[in-house]
C-alpha cells in the first residue's frame, strides 16, 4: 500500500511529465467504496457459510435432506456433519451485522455509479465495446494476449480493451444485480412482499445456492482483475485509480 | 479569489447544516412511525435502521409464503437442546397439564393461561417455511392460536410497543414489535403436522413468527411481557433484533 507522501510525489511526478486523464472522480470514489464493501461482504459471507457449508436446490434443505454439494471445510456448528472432529467458533453475530451494513452501502454506491455512468455517458463511451472490436478476430487476439498474460501496450493506458469492457459490463450488470436479487430472495420478509423473486428461482435454497455461485464468480473476477493490474504495472494502475491520471508513456511494457 | 472561497465556505456550511438537520428531522419522523429498531446504536446501527424501516414500510399487509401440504418436509429439523431441568421434566411427565403461560406488563388484565385455555380459543394452522440463520430450512404445518387473540384477551394498553417472550431456556429471551405480534400469521403454536408440538420443536408451546428467521420463534414459552421499552431486556443479544433480513 502506497503511503500518502509517495502518492503525492508520484502524482506531482506524473503531472510534471506528460500524464493523461484516466478515471473520473466518481468512478474512483465508487471503485474504492465498492472494494471495501466487497471485502467486508466476502469475509462475513464466508463466516456465515461455515455455519452450514452444505448447499441444496429447491425450496428446503437441511441435515436430513441430500445436499447438492458440500464444501470440504469444517463447520461452526456441531449439528452439521462435516467429517472433521472439531467445530469452529461461531462468529455469526457480527458477521451478519457487517454483511447487511456493507450490502446497504454497496447498493447505494452501485446506484450512484450506475446513474452517473448513464448521465455522464461513461458506460457508452468507456464500457460499451465498439462495433469494430466485436468480431472473432479482434476478440480472439485480445483473449490470446490475456491468456499469455502479456503486458498491455501504451495504447491501452488510456482506455479499456474489448475484453475488459465485456467483463466489466458482465460484473456490473449481471453478477452484482444477481447477488442483490438472490440476497433479497433469501429474506422471508422481503419475499412476503414480492414472492415472485424467489419462486422464479425455484425456491429459498436455490436462491442461496445461486448467491454462493455468483460470489465465487465475483472472487474469480477479483483475482483476474488483480493479476491484470499487476501485469499492467501495479503502482501506475493503482495510482491511476487514486489520482485519476496515468503516465502517458509508462516505463513498463513493450 | 478570497471572496470566492468565502462564498464556497458559506455554501458548504449551509449545506452541511441543512444536511444534519434534515437527517435529524428524518430520524424524528422515523421514530414517530416506529421505523427505528431498538438495537439502532453502534457501527452496525445504520444498516439495521435501513433494513427495519424499509421492511416495515414494505411489509405492512404482507403474508409469509404458505405452501401446499405436499411440500411439508418429511423430517422437520429439531435444532438445539431439549431442556433437561427437573421442573421441565416434571411438567413433561404430567403431559404439560400444569404448563402456564403468564401474560403481564402493559395489559389491562394480566393472566396466566393453561394449555387447555389456549386450546379452547379459535385455532389457526399455516404451512410455512422455518428458515434458520445458519442457512438450512424446512416446511411444516404449524397449529396454534393467533398471538393477537391472547393479547386481546389480556387487553393491550395503547402505549404497548413490544412483546417479550420468555422461555424455559432462560438465556432465550426475545421480543417482537406490535406489527409482528398482531400479525395474523404470528401464532402461539401447540401443534405441528397434525399432532401435538414435539418437545424437540419447542413443545408444548412455541411462538411462530414466519416473516422472520427461526431464532425469533422462541421455544418453550411460559411468559409474555407487553412493554413500551426493551431497555431492561437487552434486545437481540449478539444477534440482530430484527430478523426479517
Amino acid at each position: 500500500m502506497a503511503d500518502a507522501a509517495s502518492v503525492r510525489s508520484f502524482a506531482s511526478a506524473v503531472s510534471k511529465t506528460t500524464s493523461l486523464p484516466r478515471h473520473p472522480a466518481i468512478v474512483r470514489i465508487t471503485h474504492w467504496i465498492t472494494t471495501g464493501c466487497f471485502l467486508a461482504l466476502l469475509v462475513s459471507g464466508a463466516e456465515i457459510v461455515i455455519s452450514h457449508p452444505r448447499f441444496y436446490w429447491g425450496e428446503t434443505g437441511n441435515f436430513f435432506t441430500p445436499a447438492l454439494f458440500k464444501l470440504p471445510i469444517p463447520a461452526s456448528r456441531s449439528s452439521v456433519p462435516t467429517g472433521y472432529g472439531f467445530v469452529l467458533p461461531d462468529q455469526n453475530g457480527w458477521s451478519r451485522d457487517l454483511h447487511f451494513e456493507a450490502a446497504w452501502i454497496i447498493v447505494f454506491t452501485g446506484l450512484l455509479y450506475t446513474i452517473s455512468g448513464v448521465v455522464t455517458r461513461h458506460f457508452r463511451r468507456q464500457l460499451l465495446p465498439a462495433d469494430v472490436d466485436l468480431n472473432w478476430a479482434a476478440l480472439s487476439r485480445v483473449l490470446a494476449d490475456h491468456m499469455r498474460i502479456r503486458r498491455p501496450g501504451a495504447a491501452e493506458a488510456g482506455s479499456y480493451n474489448v475484453l475488459q469492457r465485456v467483463t466489466y459490463l458482465f460484473v456490473i450488470f449481471v453478477l452484482f444485480p444477481l447477488m442483490i436479487w438472490t440476497g433479497f430472495a433469501m429474506s422471508p420478509a422481503v419475499v412476503s412482499a414480492f414472492p415472485g423473486i424467489v419462486t422464479v428461482l425455484g425456491g429459498h435454497q436455490s436462491a442461496r445456492t445461486i448467491h454462493f455461485f455468483a460470489s465465487v464468480f465475483l472472487v474469480m473476477f477479483l483475482v483476474g482483475h488483480i493479476v491484470m493490474v499487476c501485469r499492467a504495472g501495479f503502482k501506475n494502475r493503482t495510482l491511476a485509480m487514486l489520482t485519476g491520471r496515468v503516465a502517458a508513456t509508462p516505463k513498463e511494457g513493450p | 479569489m478570497s471572496s470566492f472561497s468565502r462564498r464556497k465556505l458559506i455554501t458548504t456550511a449551509v449545506a452541511a447544516t441543512a444536511g444534519v438537520s434534515g437527517l435529524a428531522a428524518a430520524a424524528r419522523i422515523a421514530e414517530r412511525y416506529g421505523l427505528i429498531p431498538p438495537d439502532h446504536g453502534g457501527i452496525y446501527g445504520p444498516g439495521k435502521v435501513l433494513t427495519y424501516a424499509s421492511h416495515r414500510l414494505l411489509t405492512r399487509d404482507t403474508f409469509a409464503r404458505e405452501f401446499p401440504r405436499s411440500q411439508i418436509s418429511r423430517r422437520p429439523v429439531a435444532n438445539g437442546e431439549v431442556p433437561d431441568d427437573e421442573d421441565f421434566k416434571r411438567l413433561q411427565s404430567g403431559a404439560f397439564a400444569d404448563w402456564r403461560l403468564a401474560v403481564d406488563g402493559m395489559v389491562a388484565r394480566p393472566e396466566s393461561f393453561s394449555l387447555a385455555q389456549l386450546w379452547s380459543y379459535p385455532s389457526r394452522s399455516q404451512i410455512t417455511q422455518l428458515i434458520c440463520e445458519e442457512g438450512w430450512s424446512f416446511i411444516a404445518e404449524w397449529i396454534g392460536v393467533p398471538l393477537s387473540h391472547v393479547l386481546n384477551v389480556a387487553g393491550i394498553l395503547p402505549q404497548a410497543r413490544y412483546v417479550v417472550s420468555f422461555s424455559v431456556q432462560r438465556d432465550w429471551v426475545d421480543s417482537i414489535d406490535m406489527a409482528d405480534a398482531l400479525h395474523p400469521q404470528t401464532l402461539l403454536t401447540y401443534g405441528m403436522n397434525g399432532s401435538d408440538l414435539p418437545v424437540g420443536h419447542g413443545g408444548p408451546l412455541r411462538l411462530r413468527v414466519p416473516r422472520q428467521l427461526g431464532y425469533k420463534s422462541v421455544k418453550y414459552i411460559n411468559r409474555l411481557t407487553v412493554t413500551d421499552s426493551l431497555k431492561q431486556f437487552s434486545p437481540g443479544g449478539s444477534y440482530a433484533w430484527y430478523a426479517g433480513i
